[in-house]
């Protein structure tokens, strides 16, 4: 007789959201933290989309512990010298059921996990899980480091992060390129909420998420700028082996995006409260492991359940709807007296298919190697910011050139190649369109 | 081609604080078992060490005898090192204890 019905390994957004799922349907479960308190391990660059707990806690909004709601959103394309950003505001976003939000992973982890507890999942934090046991091919549990630490359930839900140990233990990993991982570098920069509400034109609870393209010092990956409520959030993020390959530190990047022009007037004055930094899987489906085996599933980060896309950058929203539907799974599968049974990640999988999780990696598939490509990085913001800089710059006496000659000048100059142009509009038509 | 190394930005300035001080700003439960150890051996024969560039904590430290130090006090926890590092078996990689290690802030 196991010990549980399901344990969890990872109190994050994945691990709490299939707890609460589970305990609400009356199953025992037990969910494992290997911090002091959930969230406590936990970084990301600091914008969550909450929209899928509609349904799980409804008028999520009047106690989720946010910092600000984002009302406005830009996304900058730059050069050492330029900047060319879409920005744009809407009042939308600032009312119920709200977009996005800042938000601290302690603060929002730590009140997600709570939710679970409330539902009557049992939290243990401060337990490292170091491997797992098995039954022949089956997993019927998991070692701790607490003393006589082992563990046995019927289901084990692994919700363990980026670096899924127990994924790879369980050998569902089958391509660890290093070039699918990115690494997030963040500086928490405190600044007065007036100074805030005043250099980012946003007032009371709303605020801004910066994306910015071609800020990197040539490493392929991206930057960010989030208002909190009092510090900012503003840091980079970077592809593993690129990194490594060149001469210039993390902070080094950050300290030369912070003096960038176009945001060292936003970021000016700052204290800094917390340096952080965290791993990101955002090779999406390419790098996607198999969902489980006989008696353990995969949910959030721990799946490579992250989406890079660009325009969209999302992942605790994929780890809190993974890991529900792994719940809602387990549960069905227990109502049938199945949950022993080796089609159990068939089953988590046709469910997830049928879900926002699968179906937004698998449509924007080929938008990793897209947005980490030398064109997207650097060729097509430099060609963006020419052009626009050749509009609007008044020559006189010379003459307003026609559109057609300065997108063939500007073409010349950054070396884009029409074909390569065609090429990623097609890819990125299939991708986005 | 774009000369990436060619666009410094003028009058650029490098970060005031010191690395000491920006790594003081984050917490840390330090536990008398290292969770990483790196093989100083292993790595005498890299000519990488592609480890010292990417640690966002700066954990790993060139040696006189071409070496590597490291400390694992103040580790993100992360996982860049290992998925940076090619040389097989250098670095051997776990989590700290339940409750050690780094420890992010709430509001």
């Amino acid at each position: 007789m196991p010990d549980v019905d399901v344990i969890v390994v990872g109190a994050g957004p994945a691990g709490a959201c299939a707890a609460l799922t589970l305990a609400r349907s009356g199953r025992d479960v037990v969910l494992l933290e290997r911090g002091p308190f959930p969230g406590s391990k936990n970084m990301y660059g600091g914008v969550v989309y909450p929209r899928v707990l509609d349904g799980l806690i409804p008028q999520w909004w009047d106690e989720a512990p946010i910092q600000r709601w984002v009302t406005r959103r830009s996304t900058m394309m730059m050069t050492a010298t330029q900047a060319l950003a879409v920005d744009y505001r809407t009042e939308a976003w600032g009312q119920a059921p709200y977009n996005g939000a800042t938000a601290y992973r302690p603060d929002w982890d730590a009140w997600l996990a709570g939710k679970a507890e409330a539902e009557g999942a049992r939290l243990l934090c401060s337990t490292t899980v170091t491997g797992l046991l098995r039954d022949g091919t089956r997993v019927v549990g998991v070692r701790t480091d607490r003393p006589e630490g082992e563990l046995s359930a019927r289901v084990v839900i692994a919700c363990d992060g980026v670096n899924s140990f127990l994924a790879k233990e369980a050998g569902l990993y089958h391509d660890t390129d290093p070039g699918h991982f990115t690494v997030g570098v963040k500086e928490t920069v405190a600044l007065p909420k007036s100074v805030i509400d005043e250099r980012f034109g946003v007032r009371g609870r709303h605020g801004v998420d910066i994306e910015m393209v071609g800020c990197t010092s040539g490493v392929p990956g991206g930057g960010f700028l989030y208002t909190n409520l009092d510090t900012l959030s503003v840091g980079v993020v970077l592809k593993v082996p690129a990194l490594a390959a060149q001469a210039r530190r993390p902070e080094e990047i950050i300290a030369r995006l912070k003096a960038h022009p176009a945001v060292a007037p936003l970021v000016e004055g700052g204290e800094l409260k917390e340096y952080s930094a965290h791993l990101i899987p955002e090779g999406g489906w390419e790098m996607m492991p198999d969902l489980g085996c006989p008696g353990m599933l995969v949910a959030g980060d721990a799946a490579a359940f992250c989406l890079a896309a660009g325009i969209w950058l999302e992942g605790v929203n994929f780890a809190m709807g993974s890991g529900m539907v792994a719940g809602q799974v387990i549960d069905r599968a227990f109502r049938r007296g199945t949950a022993a049974g080796a089609e159990l990640p068939a089953l988590y999988r046709r469910a997830l298919s049928g879900t926002f999780v699968l179906q937004d990696h698998r449509k924007l598939r080929r938008a990793p190697r897209l947005i980490m490509s030398d064109r997207v990085q650097e060729r097509y913001p430099a060609l963006a910011a020419g052009v626009v800089e050749r509009i609007f710059r008044i020559d006189n006496p010379a003459p307003k050139p026609g559109l057609r000659r300065i997108l063939r000048g500007e073409q010349h100059r950054t070396g884009v190649r029409l074909r390569d142009l065609a090429r990623d509009a097609l890819d990125g038509w299939r991708s986005y369109g | 081609m774009i000369d990436v190394e060619a666009l410094t930005i003028e009058g650029e300035e490098w970060p005031t604080t010191s690395f000491e001080d920006r790594m003081a700003t984050t917490d840390f439960v330090v536990h008398e078992r290292a969770h990483i150890s790196v093989d100083g051996d292993a790595c005498r024969g890299c000519t990488t060490k592609a480890c010292i560039v990417a640690c966002p904590a700066n954990l790993f430290v060139p040696t006189a005898d071409g070496g590597i130090l490291f400390n694992y006090e103040q580790c993100f926890e992360c996982g860049t090192c290992y998925l940076a590092c090619d040389t097989e078996g250098a670095i051997t990689w776990t989590y700290p204890d339940g409750g050690f290690g780094v420890v992010f802030r709430r509001s």
